[in-house]
């Protein structure tokens, strides 16, 4: 039974028309009201700039912080490969409910089917908006829009800028917040990082803040705050994430009341260049859109070590193409990591190490032409042969799964309001629309979907009722609390004065968690992390070592902060994962698998999010059930054979 | 299979704080894979200041793969360094050699004061974005999105001009510390487009007056474009000039915008 804190929200009527019953019903703000209402946008990615730039031009009074110099620099940026939207410009039977239908398939029937039915519908106004914007997005010689597929769909539905759609698109959307910034209707913040949320009256009051350069504490009140701060894929150390995505924000508002859904629903994404020694900071993306051109293979005999060219087609064992004909090496993303695991696990591996599984462009060079493929990828490649010294022209691509995304976040209901009133979560910060696996070129279509076409609607109707209603300034007692407790924590940090530097313990901490909450999960090895978690974390606050002072700009502290929040989030993924007796999306236990060695879902006992209320101690975190009802798709086995 | 390189020395400028006159301290790298970047040589430095006691060395850096903007520094007197095309990120220690000395300094740029040792504040660039580096769309309006159709040869050229990551090496590269490519390439991405028009003419006004109350002038040296990881052409330089020149003749309001 859904828990009673957990109430979805969602509208009634059929599901095409619940989003527009909602925009009938809900509360309005007058245009000339609304500068009086104060919003706080933490993060400037995707959903954080569209937001902020969309409730200034509604002219609300906003603000926005982010830690990095500009907010152009946030990790959207770094998506590759494209934006999914249900425009049927190829005329392939495309539809709103086919995308609809392939997001709830391809998150394994663990999404709620209102939250992605809203995606899917605005998801042709995001590719108009982009447009009008200037996003120079890929287009065929007659000037129309051009297109290509992704994993876990037979259409083309992928709009791509090369092989930088991200970029494109969170500069679009900073521009939008540029120009806002530039005519006095938001406010930035930057190199400015969150330290705690504040709750007076059982609302979200406001922030309490860390300027990164002084170290200066700093409280700031509004009517509502937005969190569209990422996702926390860089608690495995080595992932695909930018070096300073973390969970702080997000974790900082789960200890405040926020309930943390799914923390066990991360995507391992299978195309992500193998580690090649122990020096390596961070693992890079080579994007799926690759995979439209590319043949995964490993030799079919262990222990062939001669070189790719050199390997006849009859021993050459192009696993995807075998396994799932229908979709090939378009398989998605959770599938094609597993497999590749397996590939590797046999004792198949190539490279180096034996850590990879070959992606080739051989057959793609050969139909297509060299030139067609560098068109396509050409910068892929480029980034390619710069990091490994090889040229994928002409010796196939290594490739490796890795911690890319987590479907897990924030728990919010339709509005994407999260258990505490005026708080909200938006983009990978949530949880909201990709189950238990999000499909590849649906990351961009959520953040931007969330804040350009969802937030400023269901902002307005929390605020409407609190007009020329006082809220409480940072003078109040609430926030000198925070702003003592935030002073005290980054104190302590400094006080330790142990022998190990918080890089060190991210990376033990991630090894862990890797190997026991990774690609493949057993009950007896997220025991053990529950075991290795917690005393690694002792460890953590008696030999922490952060040199410097925290009067000036220090990167060490900054970290240990991060690692701390990790090492909590790292205890409640384990339980999370422990708790869920089923094999969904990214989420395998080994355990619960079928004859094939598919994910095998338990619909009976499991057809539910679980949303984590803190406690005090991520250890005894209580868990709480959202049953998710699926009145318009049926239930089914996820075939992509 | 990966080498290692040995006996490295580094050069690395040091500055607690804006106002400190900041020195080079000389660092030893005993041992190094080739395979690391840069940027993760820097890490195993700064593991190595930390368990000696000693605060880590200060440098902008986040995704790593070149995209994001953030990383910089100046390598042996070269923005991000001697690899062509690349950012400092993308950079990898294969580039060097056994008992190379390597000096390592923040962007050198009157409009980009020093942080902190190789950390520099380059928010001078949101200013000219701020200007007018934009379309002016707002959320809710926009016809359909194939309304109109963009020749593929100019979709093109304007994401040419897009790839743009704004990590400020072009003025590092300056020697009058000018703004010139970051700013053309900007203007230009907009100003091809169709949908881009509306504000042509002001867009390169306002975005140009702003970049010269920060920067310095260009003297056509090209030395930008040499250091530009994306290799943005000074074409788009050249465009920028031609716009704004056309910009301060036109009479907008009689004749039209277009």
């Amino acid at each position: 039974m859904t828990d009673s804190m957990l109430q979805s929200k969602i509208p009634a009527g059929p599901i095409a028309d619940k989003w527009d019953n909602y925009k009938a019903d809900m509360k309005l703000v007058n245009p000339n009201n609304k500068r009086k209402f104060k919003v706080l946008v933490v993060g400037s990615g995707l959903a954080g700039s569209s937001a902020a730039a969309t409730l200034a031009e509604l002219g609300y009074d906003v603000e926005v912080f982010t830690f990095h110099d500009s907010p152009r620099r946030a990790h959207s940026i770094a998506a590759q490969g494209g934006i999914n939207a249900a425009k049927n410009y190829r005329g392939d039977g495309d539809s709103i409910h086919r995308l609809f239908y392939d997001t709830i398939k391809g998150g394994d029937f663990r999404a709620r089917e209102g939250n992605v039915h809203r995606l899917a519908q605005v998801s042709v106004n995001i590719i108009d908006q982009m447009v009008a914007q200037g996003v120079p997005f890929a287009r065929e010689y007659g000037g129309l829009l051009d297109t290509r597929s992704f994993g876990g769909s037979q259409l083309q539905r992928t709009f791509y800028a090369r092989g930088q759609t991200g970029q494109q698109l969170l500069l679009g959307a900073y521009q939008q917040l540029a120009r806002q910034i530039g005519i006095g209707g938001v406010k930035l913040w930057n190199r400015v990082e969150l330290v705690d949320v504040v709750n007076i009256d059982g609302r979200c009051a406001g922030i309490v803040t860390r300027d990164l350069v002084n170290g200066e504490i700093r409280s700031h009140s509004g009517h509502a705050v937005v969190l569209a701060t990422g996702g926390y894929g860089n608690a495995f150390f080595l992932s695909t994430n930018a070096m300073m995505c973390n969970v702080t924000a997000a974790w900082r508002a789960h200890r405040k009341g926020a309930y943390f859904a799914n923390p066990c629903y991360t995507q391992i994404h299978p195309t992500c260049i193998p580690q090649a020694d122990d020096t390596q900071s961070k693992l890079t993306l080579m994007s799926e859109s690759l995979r439209n051109d590319g043949r995964v293979w490993v030799p079919l005999n262990v222990g062939d070590n001669r070189p790719a060219a050199e390997i006849p087609e009859a021993e050459r064992d192009y696993y995807l193409e075998r396994l799932y004909p229908s979709f090939g090496n378009l398989a998605p993303r959770d599938i094609s990591s597993r497999a590749a695991k397996r590939a590797v696990d046999s004792g198949r591996g190539v490279g180096p190490l034996k850590n990879g599984v070959y992606l080739d462009f051989s057959a793609a060079i050969a139909r297509l032409g060299k030139d067609v493929v560098k068109e396509r990828y050409g910068n892929l490649f480029d980034m390619y042969e710069r990091i490994t010294g090889e040229n994928p022209y002409d010796i196939p691509m290594r490739i490796y799964p890795a911690s890319h995304y987590t479907m897990g976040g924030l728990w919010v209901d339709y509005e994407l309001m999260t258990t505490i009133p005026g708080l909200y979560a938006a983009g990978e910060a949530n949880f909201s629309d990709h189950g238990a696996n999000r499909l590849g070129a649906s990351a961009l279509m959520q953040g931007l979907a969330d804040g350009y076409f969802v937030l400023p609607y269901t902002i307005g109707n929390y605020l409407a009722p609190m007009l020329n209603k006082p809220v409480p300034g940072v003078d109040h007692e609430a926030f000198k609390t925070a702003e003592n407790d935030g002073r005290a924590r980054f104190q302590g940090f400094l006080d330790i004065r142990g022998k190990r530097s918080p890089d060190w313990f991210h990376r033990e901490l991630g090894k862990i968690i890797w190997d026991r909450c990774g690609m493949e999960r057993t009950a007896e090895g997220l025991q053990q992390a529950l075991t290795d978690i917690p005393a690694l974390y002792d460890e953590f606050k008696t030999d922490l070592r952060v040199t410097g002072n925290g009067a000036s700009l220090n990167q060490t502290l900054e970290k240990a902060g991060r690692v701390d929040d990790f090492f909590q989030l790292g205890m409640l993924m384990c339980r999370d994962a422990l708790e869920r007796n089923e094999s969904a999306g990214g989420h395998f236990r080994a355990e619960y698998q079928d004859d094939e060695g598919e994910a095998a879902r338990d619909d009976e006992n499991f057809a539910h999010v679980a949303a984590w209320e803190f406690t005090g101690d991520p250890m005894q975190s209580n868990r709480h059930k959202e049953e998710l009802e699926f009145e318009t798709i049926h239930l089914a086995k996820r075939s992509y054979k | 299979m990966s080498h290692h390189l040995e006996n490295l020395t580094l050069k690395i400028w040091r500055q607690s704080a804006p106002a400190d006159g900041g020195h080079f301290e000389s660092y030893r790298i005993d041992s190094i894979s080739d395979e690391a970047s840069f940027l993760e040589m820097l890490d195993v430095l700064n593991e190595k200041l930390i368990d000696e006691g000693l605060e880590a060395i200060t440098f902008d850096h986040d995704c790593r793969e070149g995209i994001c903007g953030t990383c910089s520094l100046m390598i042996d007197g070269q923005a991000h360094g001697p690899q062509r095309g690349t950012a400092t990120c993308q950079l990898h220690m294969r580039t060097f050699k056994s008992g190379d000395e390597i000096v390592v300094e923040p962007w050198r740029a009157t409009a980009f004061p020093i942080v902190k040792d190789l950390m520099v504040d380059r928010s001078p660039l949101d200013r000219i974005v701020e200007a007018g580096g934009y379309i002016t769309a707002t959320t809710g309006g926009a016809p359909d999105a194939n309304i109109i159709p963009i020749p593929k040869p100019v979709a093109d050229a304007a994401m040419d001009a897009a790839e743009c990551i704004g990590c400020g090496a072009c003025v590092a590269a300056c020697p009058n510390g000018a703004a010139n490519l970051f700013t053309a390439a900007k203007v230009s991405h907009l100003n091809l487009l169709p949908q881009g028009q509306a504000e042509r003419w002001s867009r390169v006004e306002a975005m140009v007056e702003t970049m010269d109350e920060h920067f310095g002038s260009c003297t056509n040296h090209g030395e930008c474009e040499a250091a530009c990881p994306k290799s943005i052409s000074l074409d788009f330089i050249a465009l920028m000039h031609k716009d704004y020149r056309r910009a301060k003749v036109k009479n907008r309001k009689l004749i039209s915008q277009i």
